[in-house]
């Protein structure tokens, strides 16, 4: 196994505050790694300076041996790096099928004059690239709403249909921030069962999610984050048992 | 998809010369000078619809584009260059053919640049001009671009009206006809009335069929995301400043290509086409069309074009959009003939029935 997404001492200050602070890590490729810490703590943060949303204060981020760092998100994305958001972003006023087809744009080519002359290469290159929209929508099982506007799903196919949209993107990493959040159990346990099988298709999960009992379940590795700092990383049986994971973060789930 | 198209566009063909032959066996075919100025805002429109429906880029500028193709080329194929006749640069266009001797108004000759050339270069400056303001105004977002784009239209309209090679206020007038091919002539000749109206329609069903396409297309459903939500349209790998761009220049284009027709079919243009009311009717039709419709702005836009050049709206004509502006900013801020409303309205009337696959 090799490192796809190397992060080197990355830093994030929001004037005096360090939302991320110094944090190095690595992910394998295959694995499904999580990042978990209290409200507040950076996770979001990290995503954004990863993907390219924010600039970093300082540091490094390589994803599959080339340095990401100060490349905007459309380019990040066309190196092969999905993401969801955390709340949910869909494009509204557009049919669940055509937001996953925005999902094929960094595979696909044709260009302004090819579509406004509909040449043959551009519209045969639109089937295809329908088709493969469809069968992500079927992969996520919602393959039946294709032609409902994305946003009058409910909250639970609104996430689904997020999910669709970046796998389209083939990525080689998909970066999930708090994809049950707001789900219920039942739909919790499906959104587990439904990233092992995106990790089954080859795809290397960098997941932010609050539900322990999902990131104990299907996590390769557990990163905690406090402030904006790394605490722990480590399996995810180990980290149940670290006292200062449990005293930051566990601990206030007590109750 | 593709067939539907290809109907519809058909359609709108029938309808253009059913119109021509009604208008004939009826004897108005006066009709067809306001119907043929109407197509010419058509293509403004239809650009603008892109812009703003479709991609979520709103510009109150779009008359100054429309005046720049306009009066660019009525300068050119106007101004008299017979004094510079020795100058080297003339020289060289004249030995490539890019000027023409004509007899004036007046019976003076006058050495110009052919309509031609003109339009080339009207189309040119329009698109490097499109390219050098919308770089940094489309970052913005919001009012604020709206507020950046109302500025430029401003800026033109101050040059246009204070310049004296572009006439100031009185404009340019005494345009040549352009003679795009041999005997196909954009001229406000009453002889050429119907030739014309053809003209001017052909356009707009050439524009309506690649803007379709492109609505249809990759490129489409990328506009429409950034539209739907811009950071999540990056995320999906869309260069959002790019497309931006290149959709905002296209649109200019059009309506510097719309501006340069009417002002060779008018024989002239005034400064009120580059007026901030010109770029808020634009405006007005795009959102009572349903925005991110194409045909609604078809529609709307030679429906309320032809009742304005009529007179209809008499000395209310810019009162009439800014109402129409106001009312539909209160009620239906994404635009009047969109398919939820459109669906609203019918059900009011018709039985419930099976949802129709659009
Ligand atoms: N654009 C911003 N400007 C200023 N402060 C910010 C900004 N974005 C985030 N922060 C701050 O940075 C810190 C980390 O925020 P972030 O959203 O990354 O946390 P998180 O771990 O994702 O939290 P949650 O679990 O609530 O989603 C917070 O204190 C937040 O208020
Ligand atoms: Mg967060």
């Amino acid at each position: 196994m090799s490192v796809l997404l190397e992060v080197k001492n990355l830093s994030r200050h929001f004037g005096g505050l360090r939302a991320v602070d110094q944090v190095s890590f690595s992910v394998q490729e295959g694995a499904i790694k999580a990042v978990i810490g209290p409200n507040g703590a950076g996770k979001t943060t990290l995503f954004h300076l990863i993907s390219g949303y924010l600039p970093s204060t300082e540091g490094m981020v390589s994803f599959m041996g080339r340095d990401i760092h100060h490349k905007k998100p459309f380019e990040i994305a066309a190196l092969g790096l999905g993401r969801t958001f955390q709340h949910v972003r869909l494009f509204h006023g557009m049919s669940a099928l055509d937001n996953v087809m925005v999902g094929r744009h960094t595979r696909s080519s044709a260009g302004f004059l090819s579509g406004m002359l509909a040449l043959p290469h551009a519209r045969r290159e639109d089937r295809a690239i329908r088709e493969r929209a469809m069968e992500e929508l079927e992969f996520m099982g919602i393959a039946s709403l294709a032609d409902t506007e994305a946003t009058s799903l409910s909250f639970g196919q609104q996430r689904s249909l997020e999910l669709a949209r970046a796998l389209a993107l083939e990525p080689q990493l998909l970066l999930l921030d708090e994809p049950a959040a707001g789900l219920n159990m039942h739909e919790t346990v499906e959104v587990g069962e439904t990233i092992k099988k995106i990790r089954d298709r080859g795809v290397t999960v960098l997941i932010v999610e609050h539900d322990m009992s999902l990131v104990m379940n299907i996590s390769d590795e557990v990163m905690v984050l406090s402030y904006g700092q790394k605490i722990a990383e480590d399996e995810p049986l180990a980290i149940q048992k670290n006292e200062e994971v449990v005293r930051v973060y566990l601990g206030e789930d007590d109750g | 998809m593709q067939r539907k198209k290809a109907i519809q566009v058909s359609l709108l063909a029938a309808v253009v010369i059913a119109v021509q032959v009604f208008t004939s066996a009826t004897g108005s075919l006066f009709y067809l000078t306001q119907l043929t100025m109407s197509a010419y805002y058509l293509l403004v429109i239809l650009g603008l619809t892109v812009l703003m429906g479709y991609t979520g880029q709103i510009s109150i500028g779009h008359a100054g584009f429309f005046a720049m193709g306009g009066y660019i080329s009525a300068m050119l194929t106007t101004h008299d260059l017979t004094q510079y006749k020795d100058n080297s640069l003339i020289g060289l266009l004249d030995s490539l053919g890019l000027l023409v001797e004509r007899t004036g108004l007046y019976g003076d000759n006058l050495l110009n640049v052919t309509p031609w050339a003109a339009f080339i270069a009207a189309i040119a400056v329009t698109f490097i001009v499109a390219y050098l303001i919308g770089g940094p105004v489309l970052k913005l977002k919001g009012h604020y671009l709206a507020m950046a784009t109302l500025a430029f239209g401003t800026i033109i309209y101050t040059i246009v009206s204070a310049t004296p090679i572009f006439g100031e206020a009185d404009g340019i007038n005494a345009v040549p006809p352009f003679e795009l091919l041999p005997g196909l002539v954009v001229s406000g000749n009453i002889a050429l009335r119907t030739s014309n109206y053809y003209i001017a329609w052909g356009l707009v069903i050439a524009c309506m069929y690649l803007l379709l396409n492109l609505m249809d297309s990759r490129v489409g459903r990328a506009l429409r995301a950034i539209h739907g939500a811009e950071d999540a349209a990056g995320s999906m790998g869309v260069n959002t400043a790019q497309y931006k761009l290149r959709v905002f220049v296209l649109s200019a284009v059009f309506a510097a290509v719309a501006g340069v027709f009417l002002t060779h079919y008018n024989a002239g243009i005034g400064p009120s086409e580059a007026s901030v009311m010109k770029s808020i009717r634009y405006v007005a039709i795009v959102a009572i069309g349903g925005m991110a419709n194409l045909w609604g702005a078809l529609v709307m836009g030679v429906f309320l074009n032809f009742l304005s050049l009529r007179g209809y709206f008499g000395s209310f004509d810019d009162a009439v959009f800014g109402g129409i502006l106001i009312v539909i900013m209160l009620f239906a801020p994404d635009g009047l003939l969109r398919q939820g409303n459109l669906r609203a309205l019918i059900g009011l009337f018709a039985k419930p029935s099976k949802e129709e696959g659009v």
